[in-house]
């Protein structure tokens, strides 16, 4: 039936030409960041990218930090396993652009300067706000970067033919070194510029296969749904709940993921922070706009990447494949192009990630260096430049931190660690940042119980989770599909994957709660905080070149 | 603070002041009466769709030309759905919302003196 022969079990297409196009994009990004690295003098160049960047260069750069390796492999992989489910993940994703448009980028924009925490602690207690927001941000950038590193580490058994766990772990640590290298030559200036390039090939290159795709069924939907089901032997894959319909808990549980979904996107710190490169809320808004435009039109394309590859490489092989169902695309690539396609499409998913990882590492550090030691060590004392330099020192930290992360996180579950940098998100950032802006009485002991107690609640309830401990053991393996594998271990005694149905409204809850027993009301500042947020009136300005 | 890098002309009375002005109060009724219904309906509407597709199967495989059942069809009306949104908003905003805010932003940063 094939007609494309896989050469090896554990590997397709030439790993030569794979390397070659990866090195190609990471020599021109190098030489777009050392350019963009002259004018990087003030913390303003570091942070914000001198805020010179249009509405429509972060929109793209914010499409590009957004479509990371688990939404191009994972959620094409998603549908060419389970159909339907797969593309309910993508429409989670976008639906949650809404609430970053409608209520948090222009406001963000008008009120902070550099982190999450500016626009938390307005009108609180600066320190220990600002302490609860960079722990947050750290524990959320942590989780959604180890879950990049190990996705490279997948990535690279099946495109590089390197099937050794030393192997693998090099080209882990050699990721997170270009990473480092571009955060600490182009700051946010270089990173964004590399995310620019990036978005770009992503979206030309998913554009380029669903055509392909698509010519091979006469440009109609319902004949690419017909080669799926002819090719899995079953009309489920066009059908919901293949994956979560099991029980009323699997159920229950995709509804938990829903929420996680779209109520995460606007609180992700990486996320948030990019709304700062732009010089007005005007321009924040248009990015956002730009975002949402792009990343639909991608998702649109993996619903067809995904039925393609289910119908034109199938289940069974995609599973068969070192990376599993994230070997989906780069599979569906080879069988339409042969080994340049492939070589393509590889390094377009590394560029993905060493893009992704660098705007993590970039929030992450600049948390720790502007609010931590910045606002708290320093009390807002400290120069410009010792906080740049701090903060360069705690990119170098991360981007350790990140490698040997990576190599522990070797082999796991990536979409579990992305789902939990979500609900983490959703529980702990989100409900602080909307009571921060649109509720007069909120004050500091409501930030510290919504950011504390969603953070602890959604990290306990995974914890306790099936995801840690207790599936049951595969019959094949013995092995329990859990992170772990021993299948006599179980602890679990909360029934749902994803902690978001209990954690999402018990962080709102706990906002409130703290809010109400406690007297403090800082009306001054609330009445600055309202009128800079929605007018802009003193706002930070753009950064003029040097 | 946070605006500790720019010099200022204005003082926190001057925001008190403005905040409880006619033109400001109206400004944020008129922000919040816009983007607070509208995102009660997106998110009434995209779990609507997540309720239908984990509780009513049946409804959402029905087929309606072809292969496209109705999940396929919802699913892509959430597409849609999101893009009117972002296209509504960003039209509303840059007619009704920006003149009001800037004029505001003048006389703020203009040091009280419009």
């Amino acid at each position: 039936m094939r007609s494309v022969v896989v050469p090896m079990a554990t590997q397709v297409g030439s790993p030569a030409v794979n390397i070659t196009i990866f090195v190609i994009f990471v020599v021109v990004t190098l030489a777009i960041v050392l350019r963009a690295s002259g004018k990087n003098k003030t913390a303003a160049d570091y942070y914000a990218g001198g805020r010179a960047f249009t509405g429509r260069q972060n929109g793209i750069a914010i499409s590009g930090d957004y479509l990371s390796a688990a939404s191009f492999l994972g959620i094409a992989g998603a549908i060419a396993i389970n159909g339907y489910d797969g593309f309910l993940y993508s429409i989670g994703f976008l639906v949650a652009w809404l609430v970053a448009l409608l209520l948090v980028a222009e406001l963000l924009r008008n009120t902070g300067r550099f982190t999450m925490a500016d626009v938390l602690s307005f009108r609180l207690r600066q320190r220990p706000v600002r302490i609860a927001a960079a722990i947050s941000t750290i524990v959320v950038s942590l989780f959604y970067l180890l879950a990049q590193m190990a996705g490279a580490g997948g990535l690279v058994a099946l495109l590089l033919g390197i099937d050794s766990k030393a192997g693998q772990n090099l080209v882990i640590a050699i990721v997170g070194v270009i990473m480092v290298g571009y955060v600490l030559i182009g700051g946010m200036k270089g990173t964004t510029y590399v995310q620019i390039v990036k978005a770009s090939l992503l979206i030309v290159g998913a554009f380029v296969m669903a055509a392909w795709v698509m010519s091979k069924y006469g440009f109609n939907l319902s004949s690419l749904f017909q080669g799926a089901v002819d090719k899995t032997g079953s009309g489920a894959i066009l059908d919901p709940m293949k994956q979560y319909g099991k029980s009323t808990t699997t159920k229950i549980d995709f509804i938990s993921l829903s929420l996680a979904l779209v109520l995460g996107t606007a609180g992700l710190p990486h996320v948030l922070m990019r709304f700062y490169t732009v010089p007005t809320s005007k321009e924040a808004r248009k990015s956002v706009e730009w975002a949402i435009w792009l990343i639909g039109l991608f998702y649109l394309l993996t619903l067809v990447l995904g039925y393609g590859a289910a119908a034109l490489v199938g289940p069974a092989e995609i599973n068969a494949a070192p990376g599993k169902a994230n070997s989906a695309a780069p599979l569906l690539a080879y069988h339409l192009g042969g080994t340049f396609l492939l070589g393509i499409i590889a390094a377009v998913a590394f560029a993905t990630i060493l893009a992704v990882v660098a705007g993590l590492t970039i929030t992450a550090s600049a948390s720790f260096a502007h609010d931590v030691w910045g606002h708290v060590i320093k009390k807002g004392e400290g120069s410009a430049d010792a906080e740049v330099r701090i903060a360069r020192i705690s990119a170098v930290v991360i981007g350790v931190i990140a490698i040997i992360g990576g190599i522990f996180a070797n082999g796991q579950n990536i979409a579990f660690l992305v789902a939990l940098a979500f609900a983490i998100a959703a529980s702990a950032n989100l409900p602080t940042i909307l009571y921060s802006l649109f509720w007069k009485r909120f004050n500091t002991r409501g930030a510290l119980f919504s950011i504390y107690g969603g953070l602890i609640i959604a990290l306990t309830l995974i914890i306790f989770s099936p995801v840690v401990s207790g599936k049951p053991a595969d019959a094949k393996t013995g092995l329990s599909p859990s992170m772990i594998t021993d299948a006599s271990v179980n602890f679990h005694w909360f029934p749902l994957d994803n902690p978001g149905l209990v954690s999402i409204p018990l962080g709102f809850l706990l906002g409130w709660v703290g809010t109400i027993t406690s007297k403090e009301y800082n009306a001054k500042k609330y009445a600055e905080m309202e009128v800079r947020s929605l007018t802009g009136a003193g706002a930070e300005k753009v950064v003029l070149d040097h | 603070m946070s605006n500790d890098a720019q010099s200022r002309t204005d003082d926190d009375s001057t925001f008190t002041e403005v905040q409880q002005s006619a033109e400001f109060t109206d400004l944020r009724r008129r922000f919040r009466s816009f983007v607070f219904p509208l995102t009660g309906a997106f998110l009434a509407w995209y779990f609507l769709f997540v309720i239908c597709a984990a509780f009513a199967p049946a409804f959402m495989s029905h087929k309606l030309v072809g292969n496209i059942n109705v999940g396929l069809v919802f699913g892509l009306l959430q597409f849609v759905s999101t893009f009117a949104i972002t296209i509504v908003y960003v039209r509303w905003a840059d007619r009704h919302f920006d003149p009001v805010a800037e004029k505001i932003r003048n006389h703020v940063e203009g040091g009280g003196q419009a």
